[in-house]
């Protein structure tokens, strides 16, 4: 097992760096005037100069490419041509509350959808099924950004049980070591700070979990009812087993193949669906950055978000590989 | 074709696809989809002669104050939007941007897509190999970015966003259409129709297409739902449409958010809009695999 990891872990590497250069000379080719986008419309050929020298963006693409390069290697991405703060240190100041967010509705996502695909392939046809079915149809219809709305309106506006927007209560004055605010509240025993940050990430939590979990009820309950007809099935109940031997040996561990394949699938949705909640509850993170950065050709800001995107595209992959080769034992020969 | 086969065809009436069309429309959950996409099919083409008014035109921004927007009333079906527009107005022109949207970007993709699988699954060898690959980077790239790339060499139009949606989705019919056809290409029809000499273009477009397209439609169909979405997240994300007079779903909800606590009707419309065509989509899209995959027969 522990062999198994290190070897995928050694195919991170040229993988993610391979993707990030490939990335890199990609959005370097991409047209626009980033110094003219800096300066606006009624700038002179010697302040476009000035700036294009300043940013390394006179030199020749190669140089450029090695220039970023070497910077790489010393954890340097630049500056953000606009504000002038390192895009490292900006997109670290709002990548947890992006992570804080993306764990959460996905974590709401599994945890509540495997248990109800069983349920609804156990009894099929039943009221639960029927309603599983029926509510995994509008997750899938209902846009994130749509339900976030809603649930803004009935749980924080209408009843007032939760709050409007933001992280945390400011007033609270908490400190933050790792930025992931729940995680924060415990790490420093400040409980009142933990619960405040976790009533914050209730709704946005649960419209960001929309859709992944109607997928993944989807999925469960179509690979059980699969699973459920296979001859070692039937073999398992013959053999007398227990109905949770059969259910959680020989069901569950095949049944969750697909789905843990199809939560890997869905890392590049929960991004994009991360982005449009932390909007609608402002939440400050990556997504709002990242738009301003589109808007104003801020390359370094735009390398650095590519780059972010493909070690966590590299990282969610791993574990899903990882949590295959703990499903099934057959996967860690290959 | 020998005899019999050629013979029980015209039994049928309508072959493989007129079966399918009858099954389909035994479906409930499938009328209802078709109704839905057909009903904003209809308000979309139909837009200028349902309202007397033009998308855009804040005519009556003078009525809107910070704390509130008039709702219902006389001339006025739904009340205004936030900048002075009628708001019934704005929900059917919104129509017409979305399905464009969507309609394009998915026969774009559905197009670009299945002509690299119909390549690769028809021809083989070094374009099938080279096919997979390329499908494969571009699956790798999140659609997020896809979009913010194409964004940034576009700049912000309704066109990048029909580039965005369609590129996602090219790699997926391309492996669709490939894969299905690659299971044709053992077939006995297939091989019989080889050793008797028919040229590989009239097997590949006369006999392999026809049989392969089934899971393709299905597909499109479904993506026809998720592209609505799309359409309204990157406009709301400030990616879509720059002209502010256009009227467009996303960006309604966008206009809507700071109205949220005194005016919810704002964003519960075009977003009821959105996920209600969506879901037209959907409906049809869920039936017709079901009707066309024989393994789900029930």
């Amino acid at each position: 097992m522990i062999a198994f990891v290190a070897r995928r872990l050694a195919l991170v590497v040229p993988v993610l760096l391979g993707l990030s250069l490939l990335l890199f000379v990609w959005l370097r080719l991409l047209p626009g005037d980033p110094a003219r986008a800096l300066l606006g419309e009624r700038a002179t050929q010697e302040g476009i100069d000035r700036v294009n020298h300043l940013y390394g963006f006179d030199r020749s693409l190669p140089e450029q490419f090695l220039l970023f390069l070497g910077r790489l290697a010393r954890g340097d991405l630049g500056s953000s041509i606009r504000t002038g703060q390192s895009v490292v240190d900006s997109f670290l100041e709002r990548f947890p509350a992006t992570v804080e967010l993306a764990v959460a509705g996905l974590g709401l996502a599994v945890v509540a959808g495997i248990p109800l695909g069983y349920l609804a392939a156990r009894r099929r046809g039943g009221p639960l099924d029927h309603l599983s079915v029926g509510a995994s149809l509008l997750g899938v219809v209902v846009p994130v950004f749509f339900l976030a709305y809603l649930l803004k309106y009935v749980f924080a506006i209408r009843l007032g049980w939760l709050p409007t927007a933001g992280r945390q209560d400011v007033r609270l004055d908490a400190t933050h070591p790792t930025g992931l605010y729940v995680l924060d509240g415990v790490l420093t025993g400040e409980w009142d700070a933990a619960w405040d940050a976790l009533r914050h990430l209730i709704l946005p939590a649960m419209a960001l979990g929309a859709i992944p979990l109607a997928i993944i009820v989807r999925i469960t309950r179509a690979s059980v009812l699969e699973v459920m007809n296979e001859d070692f099935v039937r073999t398992a109940r013959a053999k007398g087993l227990t109905r949770a031997v059969i259910r959680r040996r020989h069901v569950m561990r095949n049944a969750l193949l697909p789905v843990s394949t199809t939560i890997g699938l869905q890392a590049g949705a929960l991004l994009a669906g991360a982005v449009l909640t932390e909007t609608v509850f402002a939440l400050n993170g990556v997504g709002e950055f990242l738009f301003t950065a589109v808007n104003h050709l801020d390359y370094p800001v735009l390398q650095g978000f590519v780059l972010f995107i493909a070690v966590i595209y590299a990282i969610v992959n791993l574990l899903v590989d990882v949590s295959y080769a703990v499903i099934d034992p057959r996967a860690r020969q290959r | 074709m020998s005899a019999p086969t050629a013979a029980a065809v015209p039994a049928r009436a309508g072959g493989t696809w007129g079966v399918a069309l009858r099954r389909l429309l035994r479906r409930r959950s499938a009328v209802a989809g078709g109704v839905i996409v057909l009903l904003f099919t209809v308000i979309a083409l139909a837009a200028p002669l349902l309202t007397p008014y033009e998308p855009g035109s804040a005519e009556w921004a003078g009525r809107i104050t910070p704390s509130s927007v008039p709702g219902p009333g006389p001339g006025h079906l739904l009340g205004l939007d936030s900048f002075g527009s009628d708001l019934f107005t704005q929900l059917v022109y919104g129509a017409r941007q979305s399905l464009v949207i969507g309609v394009t970007a998915t026969g774009l993709g559905l197009l670009v897509g299945a002509l690299v699988g119909l390549l690769a699954g028809g021809l083989g060898g070094w374009v099938d190999t080279l096919a997979m690959r390329v499908t494969d980077v571009m699956l790798s790239i999140p659609a997020l970015l896809l979009a913010v790339s194409v964004a940034a060499v576009m700049g912000r139009s309704p066109v990048a966003v029909m580039i965005a949606i369609a590129a996602a989705q090219v790699p997926v019919f391309a492996r669709l259409l490939r894969g299905s056809m690659l299971a044709q290409r053992g077939l006995d029809y297939v091989v019989a129709a080889r050793s008797v000499g028919v040229p590989t273009s009239r097997i590949v477009f006369g006999q392999m297409l026809p049989n392969s397209v089934g899971p393709v439609i299905v597909q499109a169909t479904l993506v026809l739902a998720t592209a609505t979405i799309e359409v309204a997240a990157l406009s709301f994300l400030g990616l879509g449409q720059a002209d502010p007079t256009v009227a467009e779903w996303g960006r309604m909800l966008v206009k809507a958010q700071a109205r949220l606590e005194s005016a919810p009707h704002l964003a519960l419309l075009p977003g009821a809009c959105i996920a209600v065509t969506a879901l037209g989509f959907t409906l049809v899209g869920e039936a017709l695999r079901e009707v066309l995959d024989p393994k789900t027969t029930r």
